[in-house]
Parts: structure tokens; C-alpha cells; sequence
């Protein structure tokens, strides 16, 4: 299977591009972002943090484009697929339709998408698994708190966020089964994901009730949740790139969903010839999600959260620990 | 927005639109220079990626589609003397209105029958949520600037809790529904080019373009060549005069704002029906408000409204066309370059009317 895709891909690149060997081919990847846009300080940028760090290494320069409407999905996977761009990258659950479409007549294009699953054979699928990084960043969220009482502050009111929430409140009653977990959703339209002053005042309002640790999984809306806490003198925790850095100190820690990762794989995989089509689920044991310990954030994890992480991290790895998927049942047990 | 200065109809209607785009043009220009790139080479790549091929008019033509549909809708209110800002929520609401009446008619009947049905779904739901506003404007003084706004927002949270928790698809990330059965898609442009021998690109071209010059000419109809069409601009110019003319001003007002709900309900039925073939979140996609410029640009007229819809259309794919062939040019310069445009047809749109009539008044003594 994997050698005929090969074979594809190779026949497919031959009208534009010297065939190389297979071990290193000639490619032209390409990206498409969600709406989101490419510096979303979060999830779209560590995509374009990955395909940088690809261009780095290898100089191979890659296009990219950022969509404004639903329509111009397919427009965009289309167009760059007649180009002869290949790999890929798309990027968010909502390319889903337009990619299952362009890959049916793109067959040799090899597309990698973030975020969601679609079967086709020229189609790789990368998913996370946030509920465990989310567990993490809880518990150690309980464990910093001196009030016993936590926030959350969610984007988007969407199952995907709630799957963030649920693995947090998870995370939290672990470590602290009298503790107390404020959730707000900034909003319900895609507006939730750009608007750091509500971020900055669902955050205050958390932090009025008591909570002294907030997390957010609300995109550009975070930047506020952060600002907000580290002002009060309290602790935030980011989501999917690493801010420990914008507030050193006032940042307990980062939930890491290694979208860079994915992206700088799919691309050097496709250069060394090693792109295989399929499902790739990464959670805490294929090193998709993690929790961030840096220089920042040192002085604010105690050796005793630090064992206690990755005894849970261990824990989930081996399968002794089992986070709940609020995405699997659309329930939550806590 | 009562004009103070007279000008000749050919005046009002061609040349000030046509200065006020060359004002844009300008301004764009410069700040395509400011960036660094060649103002005369990307006008060169818009025209080619709008109009230069079957795939960019079949682009240019669907976002025609929603232009004119949302257009219309603010040119009918307009005749009426309404200002309907709400073409947004009201398209947002008949993308539901169309999924819920063929998923409701899917059990009965799979064939084409469910495309009246979903039209009518959209039509309905489209109109009850401009006459709400309507009605709060005609008994309780309201005014419905300010109400259509607020029914945006409204739409929206009602959309995202109906596609969460009611007829969102099991399992799904994207708030959407599951795809309306075939028999309920419209025809896209390819398929009914191809019925006649005619091969044709992919685009989201699709049927409901021809509904919207229907459309088009049906308001046209009704404004200008029917009794109801003659008292509703009769409540436009004057609402006291309307009054004492014997016309119910009330009911008016609220069928006003229905019909304008009703139109803009065909951008849903080109969204949903058309193209996505589910109801995505946010798939107006601010079609609506670009639809106020449209009208403003052409004069409220069905006509007006249909040229200025096929240069935004332009405009749009045009745009996507410059990201696509210039990495320099972003997503948000593309943005800034339809915002100046909006601005300069929109805004400034009165600003030639005083020396132009000047010019004018000079040129022909007496």
C-alpha cells in the first residue's frame, strides 16, 4: 500500500520536479490555515512554527494561504493540488469536507490533516488527544492552588473545548477531590477565539470568586485570560504552543499540543520518502500533548507536582490512569 | 441619507459610483506601493483570477449569488425607509429554517420536491426573523437599526446552541449539521452546463444564481410596477403623508422588513442548499453586511444591486486570486483592500456630490 502511494506521488511529481530517490524527494509542500489565520499566537502558528523549522533545515521554501470564507476551503486545497504541491497541511477540523472532496481528485497529492480524521488512501490524519495534557495541566493547576479553587476559560462553546474542560476538571479532582473549577466559554461564534478582553474579564471574574489558577483554551482570547491572571498576581496556563514565556513567573505551565511537531513530520516524512496515509492519534505516550518546564516556569513547580505529573503522565501512558474523552459520549463524569 | 444636492439620474447613478471605486482603486494603489508590490500587476492578477478563466467567474458569480440575494434584501427595506442591517442573522436563520424543513420532509420524500420545501424553510424563517424586528419598530418605535444589529447577535448564540446540542451532526468538532440528501442539493452550474454539452470547472456556481436574477426581477416588480410597491416607497419618503393616505404604515413596515428577510434568505439557499450542502457555523460569512454596501452602491435599484453584487464578486475572488499568486499579500491586506472599497462606495460615497453638481450646474447656464 505504502510503496503504490509512493509510487503515486512519485509518478505525480515527475511532470514538474526531478525524481529523486526515494529516499529524498524533490517536494513542494503547502498549507492551508484556518480561519483562525496563520498568527494566531496558538494553534495556526505552531503549524507555521513547524513548516519555519522545515525551511530551516532544509531550505526547501513551502506556500502557504489563509482562508477567509468556507468556500475558498476547497478553492485553496484545490488550487495548490493542481499546482503539484504535495504534502499538504490542513489545518483544522473544519477542512474536513473540503479535503475528503480535493483528495478523491487529487488521488496522487498527498494531503496531511490536523485536527480531524478523514479516510481516503492519500490522506494522513492527525488527532490529539487534549483530555490528557488537560488532565495534567489540572492536576498541577490543583496542586499550585492555594485557594483550592480553579478556572477554566474555554473559546469557542464547541465539543472540542469541552473535551479541554473535561479533562481538566478531571486532572483537578485528582489531585484535590473537594476542589472547586470555575468553566466559562467566552462565547459561541468563531468571534470566542479573538477576543482577549472577555477573556481578560471571565478570567477576573474566576479570579474574584477565589481561583488563583486559571487555564484557557480559547486561541487569541487567552492572550487576555493570561494578562488577567498574571495582573492579579495569580497563576495562568496556556494552551497548544508554549507561553510560559509571556508572563515568566505567572504562568504555572502550557498544555502543548505539538501541531509543529505534526507539521515538520508530515513534511520532512514526504521529503524522506517516509509519508504514510492513515490515522495518527497522538497523545501523552506518542509525545503529541505534554505540559511545558521551562526557565519560566520553574521556580513554580514543586518537585512534589513535578513527580506527581508524571507519575499521572505514566499512569495514563500504561493505561492504569483513564481520562475521560468528553468527545466520545458527549458527557462528562465530573 | 436624503440627497441635498440634485444631480442628473445618469450622474447619480454611473458617475458617482464610478468615482467613488476610482477613489478606492487610488488608495489601494498606494498601499499596495507602500508594501512593495506593482499597484498595475496585481489589478492585473485580480481581473485575470476573477474574470480570466471558467473556474474564477464560476467564483465570481457565486459570491455574486449572495450579494444580490443580501443586496436586495437592504435595497427593499431601504424603499420602504427601513435601515435592515440584519441581513446577517436573517440568512443565519434560514440556513436553519431550510435544514430543519428537509430534514422534517426527508422521511416523506428524497426527490426535488425537498427544494421548494428548504426554500421555503429558508424563506420562512428568514422573514419571520426581519418581521420581529418589523413589527417592534411599526407598534413599539423601536428602531430597527438598532434591533436587526441585536437580531444578528441573537442569531448567532440560537445557530451555535441549535448545531451544538439539537441538529449538530453526533461527534462532530465543527458545530454543522449532517448533508441534506441529494435530492435537496441544487444543481451546481457544471452539472446543468453539462446537461447541455457544455463542460465547465468545479465552482460553487450553482442554481441558485438564476434564482437570484429572479429574484432581482421580481423586487423589481414589486417596487416599481405594483400598488404594494408604490406605498411602500410612499412610507420611504414620508411616513405621516403614507398615514394620511390611508395606508396601514404598521402592516407595511413589518411585511417590508418580512420580504427584505425573505431575500436575504436566498443567500442560505445558495450557502446551504447550493454549496456546503449542511448548515456550517457562520457560514454567512458577513455576506450580509457586505449586501448594505451593495445596495448603497447600487442605488437601491435591482439592477444597481445586481452590478455592484458582480464587482464585489469580482472583488472577492480577485482578492483570493492576489493571495494565491503573491505571498506578500495576506488575508488581511485583501480584507483592508474590500474594507477601502466599502468605505469609498459606502461612506464616501456623497463626498463628489457637491462639486460634481457645481461642475455641472457651470456647464449647463440656466
Amino acid at each position: 500500500m505504502r510503496a503504490l502511494v509512493l509510487g503515486l506521488a512519485v509518478s505525480a511529481m515527475a511532470g514538474f520536479a526531478p525524481i529523486g530517490s526515494a529516499s529524498a524527494q524533490a517536494i513542494k509542500p503547502a498549507i492551508v490555515y484556518d480561519l483562525g489565520g496563520k498568527f494566531d499566537k496558538s494553534f495556526n502558528e505552531g503549524v507555521y512554527q513547524g513548516a519555519e523549522q522545515f525551511k530551516k533545515a532544509t531550505g526547501i521554501d513551502y506556500r502557504d494561504f489563509e482562508i477567509q470564507n468556507d468556500a475558498q476551503r476547497e478553492q485553496a486545497l484545490r488550487r495548490f493540488a493542481r499546482d503539484g504541491f504535495s504534502p499538504i497541511v490542513a489545518v483544522g477540523f473544519s477542512q474536513a469536507t473540503a479535503l475528503e472532496k480535493v483528495a478523491k481528485e487529487f488521488p496522487d497529492t498527498k494531503f496531511t490533516l490536523i485536527d480531524m480524521v478523514v479516510n481516503a488512501p492519500n490522506v494522513q490524519s492527525v488527532v490529539f488527544k487534549e483530555q490528557e495534557g488537560s488532565y495534567l495541566v489540572g492536576l498541577l493547576a490543583a496542586m499550585a492552588s492555594k485557594t483550592g479553587k480553579v478556572g477554566f476559560v474555554g473559546g469557542m462553546d464547541i465539543p472540542l473545548i469541552r473535551r479541554f474542560a473535561c479533562g481538566y476538571v478531571q486532572g483537578v479532582k485528582a489531585a484535590n477531590p473537594s476542589a472547586d473549577v470555575f468553566q466559562n466559554m467566552t462565547g459561541t461564534t468563531g468571534a470566542a477565539w479573538t477576543d482577549p478582553v472577555k477573556g481578560a474579564e471571565l478570567a477576573k471574574s474566576q479570579i474574584d470568586r477565589g481561583a488563583d489558577v486559571v487555564y484557557h483554551a480559547a486561541g487569541g482570547t487567552g492572550i487576555g485570560v493570561l494578562r488577567a491572571a498574571a495582573d492579579a498576581g495569580k497563576l495562568g496556563i496556556g494552551v497548544d504552543s508554549n507561553q510560559n514565556g509571556m508572563h515568566p513567573g505567572k504562568v504555572l505551565t502550557s498544555m502543548l499540543k505539538r501541531v509543529d511537531v505534526a507539521t515538520l513530520t508530515a513534511f520532512s516524512d514526504a521529503k524522506d520518502g517516509k509519508w504514510k496515509p492513515g490515522v495518527m492519534v497522538l497523545g501523552l505516550n506518542e509525545k503529541g500533548v505534554d505540559w511545558a518546564l521551562d526557565d519560566n516556569n520553574k521556580a513554580l513547580i514543586t518537585p512534589a507536582m513535578k513527580a506527581a505529573a508524571d507519575k499521572a503522565a505514566a499512569g495514563i501512558v500504561a493505561g492504569s490512569i483513564k481520562v475521560h474523552d468528553y468527545m466520545a459520549d458527549g458527557k462528562c463524569p465530573l | 441619507m436624503s440627497a441635498p444636492v440634485p444631480l442628473p439620474a445618469w450622474a447619480d447613478r454611473l458617475l458617482m459610483p464610478l468615482l467613488a471605486l476610482a477613489t478606492a482603486a487610488l488608495a489601494a494603489a498606494l498601499l499596495l506601493f507602500g508594501i512593495g508590490e506593482n499597484p498595475a500587476d496585481a489589478l492585473a492578477i485580480m481581473l485575470r483570477g476573477a474574470l480570466g478563466s471558467g473556474e474564477g467567474i464560476g467564483f465570481t458569480l457565486y459570491y455574486a449569488t449572495n450579494f444580490i440575494f443580501t443586496g436586495l434584501a437592504v435595497a427593499l427595506a431601504y424603499h420602504a425607509g427601513l435601515f435592515n442591517i440584519g441581513a446577517e442573522g436573517q440568512a443565519t436563520m434560514a440556513g436553519i429554517g431550510a435544514a430543519l424543513f428537509i430534514f422534517a420532509a426527508e422521511p416523506i420524500t428524497q426527490g426535488f420536491l425537498l427544494i421548494p420545501i428548504g426554500i421555503v424553510g429558508a424563506m420562512i424563517f428568514g422573514a419571520v426573523w426581519a418581521a420581529i424586528p418589523g413589527w417592534l419598530q411599526a407598534w413599539r418605535g423601536s428602531h430597527v437599526v438598532i434591533t436587526t444589529i441585536m437580531f444578528n447577535f441573537l442569531a448567532a448564540i440560537v445557530s451555535v446552541y441549535l448545531l451544538v446540542n439539537v441538529i449538530g451532526k453526533e461527534g462532530s468538532m465543527q458545530p454543522e449539521t449532517r448533508l441534506i440528501a441529494d435530492g435537496a442539493q441544487l444543481w451546481t452550474m457544471q452539472a446543468m452546463l453539462g446537461a447541455l454539452g457544455f463542460k465547465s470547472p468545479s465552482t460553487p456556481l450553482n442554481f441558485a444564481f438564476v434564482l437570484a436574477l429572479l429574484a432581482a426581477f421580481a423586487v423589481w416588480v414589486l417596487i416599481f410596477r405594483s400598488k404594494f410597491g408604490f406605498h411602500l416607497r410612499l412610507i420611504g419618503t414620508g411616513n405621516d403623508a403614507a398615514r394620511y393616505a390611508g395606508i396601514n404604515t404598521q402592516r407595511m413596515i413589518v411585511l417590508a422588513m418580512a420580504l427584505s428577510g425573505a431575500l436575504a434568505a436566498g443567500m442560505a439557499v445558495n450557502e446551504v442548499m447550493g454549496v456546503q450542502h449542511r448548515v456550517v457555523i457562520e457560514f454567512t460569512s458577513g455576506y450580509g453586511f457586505v449586501g448594505i454596501a451593495v445596495a448603497l452602491m447600487g442605488r437601491n435599484h435591482p439592477v444597481g444591486v445586481i452590478l455592484s453584487a458582480l464587482l464585489f464578486g469580482a472583488l472577492y475572488q480577485g482578492g483570493t486570486e492576489l493571495a494565491f499568486e503573491r505571498p506578500a499579500i495576506t488575508r488581511d491586506l485583501i480584507v483592508t483592500l474590500s474594507g477601502l472599497v466599502i468605505f469609498c462606495v459606502g461612506a464616501l460615497d456623497q463626498l463628489y456630490r457637491k462639486p460634481l453638481a457645481q461642475l455641472l450646474a457651470r456647464r449647463e447656464p440656466g
